[in-house]
């Protein structure tokens, strides 16, 4: 199995402080990983040093065969990070917002088409401008644009987070399928139930330290 | 989702499609049709009421357009990242790897083409306001001095933009930063203008050098941005 993930003591400093502190950590394709641990333990800066958003001052990290201690921008392409806000434009439509992302990496309109289709953001609702939508519609559209990406890596931060029961389990069924399709899934997450359910492995992060 | 891997961008493509996109925006918000355009048309309204003689208007014509202009270009280049910024989509861009450069050049390129449509309404306001002349010798110098002006101011509100896209008071912080460096483009397209207007007894031939400083200042900035854009968005 080849690793899509491969950090050995990796330490990321942000703000002055080692947010991760010598973290070793592997993760191989089509996982599911769930993160968890406490506020401030450094589940976050994990994801966005995947990225390649954060400087690896020392140790080795490497995200789909890119030595990101070297080269940071490379693996940018083929991660998608959703973080707490959604990146979504909320004076266009889904359509134009997947449309965006779709023309910026050449994919079809057939392409955008299928996948509005597939999660469920297609027909009347595909021309509703974004800033009109329910908390869990904006979570749909913008994992629809990591999809359109074709992000391989996907880093998902609190994805459940201000979404009722129904927008939950629509967010699990589209991580459920990112991952059949051969995408790996990082998910930093403090709802452990629910998580564990979709996870294939989970990891704690403590202190900047991944066990 | 078949077929995961990332494929080649172009800059050209993403200053393309972030053009579109930012257009499209102002489109359907029409911010720029009811308040932009509005506001610096009011501008120049209330320099007429201060003013309030026909032969001074003449004279500060130029300069009066160009002010309103740069006055308006605050706005317009506030809301080219808050749009972006609202809900992290600027960032969206950065993490997804999309060359900064082709984000400055779309950015620039939006803000440009709403630029030049706004100063086409000044223009004419002025010439409906102020009584100005525009022969047809001083069109063509009126139109190159748009084109490189317009050039320079977007370049240098988008830099600027990104630079305060993320910082605390960008309100404040947007025209304190911006202003004085697009003072040459203030000085150098108002003489211009002047010339071209023929007002208070300039040659449409004097206006030439300073459309000159005006491209050499759209090129400095072009570059400047394209260069140092990816720095000023990174964390």
């Amino acid at each position: 199995m080849s690793l899509v993930v491969d950090f050995r003591d990796a330490v990321v400093v942000f703000n002055g402080f080692p947010a991760l502190a010598g973290a070793t950590f592997q993760v191989t394709r089509g996982e599911v990983v769930l993160l968890q641990g406490p506020n401030g333990a450094g589940k976050t800066t994990l994801l966005r040093a995947c990225a390649g958003l954060l400087p690896v001052v020392r140790g080795s990290a490497n995200v789909l065969g890119i030595d990101l201690c070297v080269d940071r921008q490379s693996v940018r392409a083929r991660v998608g990070l959703l973080g707490h806000a959604n990146g979504l434009f909320a004076d266009l439509t889904i359509r134009e917002n997947i449309l965006f992302w779709a023309q910026v990496i050449g994919a079809s309109t057939d392409e955008v088409t299928a996948t509005m289709h597939r999660m469920g953001i297609d027909g009347r609702i595909a021309d509703e401008k974004v800033s009109l939508l329910s908390a869990g519609q904006k979570r749909r559209c913008a994992l629809a644009c990591l999809v359109v990406r074709r992000a391989e890596l996907w880093l998902l931060d609190e994805p459940h987070a201000g979404l009722d029961a129904k927008g939950r389990d629509e967010i699990d069924a589209i991580i459920r399928e990112a991952s059949s399709f051969g995408a790996t899934v990082l998910i930093a997450s403090h709802e452990l139930e629910r998580t564990k359910g979709l996870a294939t492995r989970s990891v704690s992060v403590v202190a900047g330290q991944v066990q | 989702m078949s077929g995961l891997g990332a494929r080649p961008i172009s800059i050209s493509r993403v200053a393309r499609v972030i053009a579109t996109k930012d257009l499209r925006i102002e489109l359907r918000s029409r911010v720029v049709t009811n308040q932009v355009f509005p506001f610096a048309g009011l501008v120049m309204v209330m320099f007429a009421f201060a003013l309030d003689n026909d032969a001074v208007l003449s004279r500060v014509a130029g300069g009066l357009v160009w002010l309103a202009t740069l006055f308006s270009l605050i706005i317009l280049v506030q809301r080219s990242f808050a749009v972006d910024s609202a809900d992290g989509a600027l960032e969206a861009q950065r993490v997804a790897g999309l060359d900064p450069a082709g984000i400055f050049i779309g950015k620039a390129i939006a803000v440009m083409a709403q630029l030049v449509v706004l100063e086409m309404l000044l223009l004419l306001a002025a010439v409906v306001l102020y009584r100005v002349e525009l022969h047809i010798s001083g069109v063509v110098l009126l139109v190159t001095c748009v084109i490189c002006a317009t050039a320079g101011l977007a370049f240098v509100g988008t830099l600027y933009g990104g630079l305060t896209a993320g910082a605390r008071g960008r309100e404040t912080l947007l025209p304190l930063l911006m202003l004085p460096v697009v003072a040459p483009v203030l000085i150098g397209a108002t003489r211009a203008t002047e010339s071209a207007f023929t007002s208070g007894g300039a040659a449409v031939s004097d206006g030439w050098p300073w459309v000159g400083v005006l491209a050499v200042f759209a090129v400095v900035f072009a570059i400047g941005g394209i260069l140092s854009f990816g720095s000023l968005i990174e964390e």
